[in-house]
């Protein structure tokens, strides 16, 4: 299945777009989608460091399942206020 | 009321909405833009926001604030956009039957802004930027070490 994913903040900005689309099997997950996505932008994140996913405007966790059209988005730490 | 605008912030408005004869406080916080960081100069700050998920988010925190505290109302207005030094980026106005609640609620409420909502902020120096609280996200000369490695 094929995923759009949106960029925000430090993310936009270290990978140059707001949005790119990811081709994943059908039955991944959250944690899959982000394997995917330290794989296709090395630099977006350290290791060691957890990317947090919002799918369809919620935090997801890990094992959460994808669907086609799916609105995925990854979030660098918040800073409001 | 939940406000996201890059429009300037009127406090007035918020607490106006809250404002009940049934209440006997209306508490208000005003987070505003500070011009120095560590001894350096901000000249400005960016707000981003994910609109949609962050009205969604502000509104949660809003109920849920609402229901801990036994409130009335409470209102909440966000800056987004480019916002000079010295305006105000959030507005969170508290009606409350007595003063103790609406302080505590007011005080929960920016806590659970600053956690749970996407919006993010960075300051403009003379000399560049930075995306604030995003310091775990620096590479280090081990992580740089190990990306160079995959490479070759």
């Amino acid at each position: 299945m094929e995923l759009t994913v949106r960029l925000f903040a430090l993310y936009r900005e270290r990978a140059g777009t707001k949005e790119f689309s990811l081709e994943l099997p059908v039955g991944s997950t959250v944690a899959d989608l982000t394997d995917a996505v330290r794989l296709r932008y090395p630099r977006l994140a350290p290791p060691d460091v957890k990317i947090v996913v919002a799918v369809n405007a919620d935090y997801a966790e890990p094992e959460d399942p994808l669907k086609p059209g799916d609105d995925v988005c990854l979030i660098p730490p918040v800073s409001g206020g | 009321m939940i406000e996201l605008t890059p429009q300037i912030l009127d406090p007035e408005k918020f607490t106006s909405a809250v404002r009940r004869s049934t209440n006997g406080a209306i508490v208000t916080f005003l987070g505003t833009t500070r011009d120095n960081f560590e001894g350096k100069g901000v000249l400005t700050l960016e707000y981003e926001a994910f609109d949609e998920m962050a009205v969604k988010k502000l509104e949660e925190v809003r109920q849920e604030l609402m229901a801990e505290f036994g409130l009335d109302d409470v209102a909440i207005g966000h800056r987004t956009g480019t916002v000079a030094i010295g305006e105000i980026s959030l507005v969170v106005a508290v009606g409350s039957p007595h003063r103790k609640e609406g302080f505590y609620a007011c005080h929960k409420a920016v806590d659970r802004i600053k956690e749970v909502v996407p919006i993010w902020k960075k300051e403009v120096y003379a000399d560049g930027s930075r995306w604030v609280a995003c310091e775990d996200h620096e590479f280090t000369h081990e992580h740089e070490a190990a990306l160079q490695g995959g490479d070759g």
